[in-house]
């Protein structure tokens, strides 16, 4: 029986605590007798039978027929997925995504279904590689309807193939893939890791324009989204999403969704001492730790991110559902939170946050400082539920190399927004205003997103308002062993151990701040009373 | 005297100075020792927090994958083929029957489905047996069901039976789903299996019952079973005893076994243990007397007689007498020599 995620509060025999440090990790000494951690929920245990689960998931959906008699000869079906941002790191074959509409194509074949495009839902996501979409997709499928033209990418900027679906009460625009806006039947697949995924948003985010995503992927909208892992009330970025679900709902096709939701056994051997507890470590365990930090100190990054870019996770599913959009979503939702959730009393002045080598935007690439922020002050500051685990106004202490490097064909635009926007501003909402048109409409960068595989033009702006809340909530972000210009760029202060980087905050929050420590991996929620 | 008195004296401060300086190099070396903490030293665990025993990695869940890996099979075959043939022979003087049985197996070389021998047990002797006198194809791809609760106690042990032997820890007690799994795992990778029905040693020199392990996994693996009788391992070194005492022995093997159209997994566990019961009868009498005996169901039982207390341990003695046992040479009387 997995146990369940806990906190700690540090006293004089807890051990030095594993963070992450990009490529990297280091073990810390946190205060004792003020700061805490929490530690993650363990893995629950995978469906026995993953593919008799889906198979009944389709043939036993919730409020909505069976997949089969919604499958009829001559009509229109597309299958959507999503994309390489998830999850995270990617997963030991056979994917997900692969089971699951394997067995959706079973039933479609079975009912003489002859058109069936399976579209890759990007939103503004670089395009996938023909590696990712077969890791994803499996051999079988990629062979079978990539080469006849219908399995593809969405493209945002591809307006003649985007088709509005209707207007919300608040003015908000629906645009989707048309493919998918003139089915008989759109089946999406999606893989949940977090809250914040699923539900409507997955089709409203990943088949849709820019111009439908620029409506809640603002600065506003992300400074007031309060909660983007807990209740959606306190996240206007979920409430717009949901009021153009209504749309997509009373006007668009016939819709299928089907979601899944995985376990947190995130590292194969020989890398699962980081999600071990550190007091539960074995010789085996520290001989590796020390093994692994000392020959990364002494590799190049490149030979590092590549490593750590080629471990597949042994995360396994734990649950699926299928039907209607609303009510899979809220199963959905019990399944996370019932993997993901550790309840916590209380906020602190002090936040820490190991920063991982990866995050949603950077899958087999390179974790550049405007990800190091997305990450940090996006994700991981935004893992709670009800309140932030910092008080306003307190510190958020990151720890990553925070190096001056972008991935020149994943992020051509991260490249200009640090040289160009950072140095004029780092406010989400100034820069919104100033800057994002040129980068949305650059023919370049749009040229790139369509034909290579970069993330649109607009995408380091989204990245920067995702940490929009996060920003606006902390007295002081720090960030320990980062490049300290590149760090100043961003906005934030440079520290050179975790000892100078408290002597930093003791300015913000005195001198004895209570600290909390989020130890990732792997996800977990914090529900904050 | 006086220079004499001065030499000493500079060479005991030569020797000060010597271990002034031996001293300090010591400490210097001890010292980062001394402070290296975790993840150098063993973490402290946290008050009020309680570490979970550590996952069992001996017994059943003894992982053996390393010993079918290339390496840990050429350093195997080196020791069964040299050291370990060396003993056998030396100890127990094997003689091989009824491989002629298994022809029709042999000659499709590495086509020759994997098998399941079923060997009754008296001594650990009957595993040393086994391995020398399976036949190719089978014997180099040869795994052993050992009691996971004998041979896979520490990790020097498990260690040693896994690569000698190529030893499987089973648990006697329950056949589990997991054991059972990877054994059909390993029959489906070719790997042929030596399982003693009888679930461990005689404690008294006659057989035991069979237990359904091995029928099971035929019937679930397709695996036909060949039945082996092991005659005068247990009077060489039998349950108990604290050194062999050399002697001969009789490995006779059967004719393969496969579960019948819809027989249920009972029925054919007594089949096999009917057929290594008269390949017993066989190898202290005769084919022919055997084979009628069986065919009366006369066969005599490897289980010996109903009856308790001395008079089954007199019957085995005459047993033994009919059998390799039998051939043992008699120790040289030394008589005392009273001038």
């Amino acid at each position: 029986m997995p146990r369940p995620g806990f906190v700690l509060e540090v006293d004089r025999s807890t051990p030095p605590l594993l963070f992450w440090r990009g490529e990297n990790f280091s073990l810390e000494k946190l205060p004792a007798g003020r700061s805490r951690v929490i530690y993650p929920p363990e893995p629950l245990p995978a469906i026995d039978d993953i593919d008799g689960a889906i198979v009944h998931a389709l043939l036993n959906p919730i409020d909505s027929d069976p997949l089969p008699a919604q499958l009829f000869p001559g009509m229109k079906l597309t299958i959507a997925f999503d994309d390489v941002s998830l999850p995270l790191p990617k997963m030991q074959s056979p994917d997900t995504r692969q089971r699951v509409i394997e067995a959706v194509l079973d039933m479609a074949a079975a009912a003489g279904v002859d058109d069936v495009h399976i579209i890759a839902a990007l939103g503004l996501h670089r395009r996938m590689h023909e590696y990712e979409l077969r890791h994803a997709l499996g051999d079988r499928i990629y062979d079978a309807f990539h080469p006849r033209g219908m399995l593809y990418q969405h493209d945002a900027e591809d307006h003649d193939n985007l088709a509005v679906i209707g207007t919300t009460d608040h003015g908000e625009v629906l645009e989707i893939n048309k493919r998918a806006a003139d089915s008989d039947l759109v089946v999406y697949v999606n893989i949940n890791s977090v809250p914040m995924d699923g539900g409507w948003k997955s089709i409203t985010t990943g088949l849709a324009s820019y111009r439908c995503l620029s409506v809640h992927h603002n600065g506003e909208t992300l400074q007031n989204t309060r909660s983007l892992m807990g209740h959606r009330k306190h996240s206007a970025l979920h409430t717009s999403i949901w009021r153009l679900g209504q749309v997509l709902r009373d006007h668009g096709p016939k819709l299928f969704q089907i979601e899944t939701t995985l376990n947190t056994d995130m590292f194969p051997k020989p890398f699962d001492f980081i999600s071990k507890r550190e007091w539960e470590w074995n010789a085996k365990d520290r001989a590796t730790y020390l093994a692994t930090t000392k020959s990364l100190n002494r590799m190049p990054v490149r030979a590092a991110r590549k490593i750590f870019h080629s471990i597949e996770s042994p995360h396994q599913m734990t649950s699926i559902q299928a039907g209607e959009t609303s009510a899979v979503h809220e199963r959905t939702l019990e399944h996370v939170y019932r993997q993901q959730l550790v309840p916590v009393e209380g906020q602190t002045d002090i936040l820490t946050l190991g920063i991982p080598f990866v995050c949603p935007y950077n899958p087999d690439g390179i974790m550049n400082p405007i990800l190091v922020m997305c990450m940090g002050l996006g994700y991981l500051f935004n893992m709670y539920r009800n309140k932030p685990l910092v008080r306003e106004g307190g510190v958020i202490i990151m720890t990553h190399p925070t190096y001056r490097e972008f991935h020149p064909v994943h992020h051509p635009s991260y490249i200009d927004f640090f040289e160009q926007v950072l140095p004029d501003t780092t406010d989400p909402v100034v820069m919104g205003h100033k800057w994002e048109k040129q980068y949305a409409e650059d023919e370049w960068y749009r040229h790139l997103y369509r034909t290579g595989n970069a993330y649109h033009g607009v995408h380091p702006f989204y990245a920067w308002y995702w940490g929009a809340h996060g920003q606006q909530h902390a007295g002081k972000i720090i960030i320990v062993g980062g490049d300290p210009p590149t760090v100043r760029r961003l906005g934030f202060t440079p520290a050179s151990t975790m000892d100078d980087a408290f002597e930093i905050a003791s300015d913000v929050v005195g001198r004895a701040p209570t600290i909390t420590h989020l130890h990732v991996p792997a996800l977990l929620v914090a529900d904050v009373t | 005297m006086s220079s004499g008195g001065s030499v000493s004296r500079s060479m005991v401060r030569r020797a000060a100075r010597l271990g002034g300086s031996a001293e300090r190099v010591v400490t210097r070396i001890a010292k980062p020792a001394r402070n290296l903490g975790f993840p150098y030293r063993k973490p402290t665990v946290p008050k009020g927090v309680e570490v979970p025993p550590a996952p069992a990695k001996l017994g059943a869940d003894y992982d053996t994958t390393w010993a079918r890996k290339a390496p840990a099979r050429a350093a195997r075959t080196v020791i069964t083929r040299g050291p370990l043939r060396v003993f056998t022979r030396l100890v127990a003087r094997p003689e091989v029957l009824g491989v002629d049985r298994l022809d029709d197996l042999i000659a499709r070389g590495d086509d020759a489905p994997p098998v399941i021998f079923t060997p009754n047990h008296h001594s650990h002797l009957d595993t040393l047996l086994m391995v020398e006198a399976v036949p190719e194809p089978w014997r180099s791809k040869l795994i052993i069901a050992a009691a996971a609760d004998y041979f896979f106690t520490t990790r020097t042990k498990s260690a040693a039976a896994a690569l000698t032997l190529n030893a499987l820890p089973i648990d006697r007690e329950v056949t589990g789903r997991k054991s059972s799994d990877m054994i059909r795992d390993l029959i489906d990778d070719g790997w042929s299996l030596v399982i003693y029905p009888e679930g461990g040693r005689s404690p008294d020199g006659w057989g035991q019952e069979f237990k359904g392990g091995a029928a099971y996994l035929s019937a679930r693996t397709g695996a036909p079973v060949v039945p082996v009788f092991i005659d005068g391992s247990g009077a060489i070194y039998g349950k108990g005893m604290k050194r062999p005492k050399p002697g001969h022995t009789k490995v006779v093997f059967g004719a393969a076994l496969r579960p019948a159209e819809g027989e249920n997994t009972r029925r054919y566990n007594a089949r096999i243990e009917a057929a290594v019961t008269a390949l017993g009868d066989e190898a202290l009498t005769d084919f022919w007397t055997a084979r009628q005996r069986a065919a009366r169901g006369s066969s005599p039982k490897l289980t010996g007689p109903e009856y308790n207390g001395w008079r089954r341990q007199w019957a085995i003695a005459e047993q033994r007498k009919l059998g390799a046992a039998a051939k043992r040479r008699r120790q040289r009387r030394r008589w005392p020599d009273l001038g």
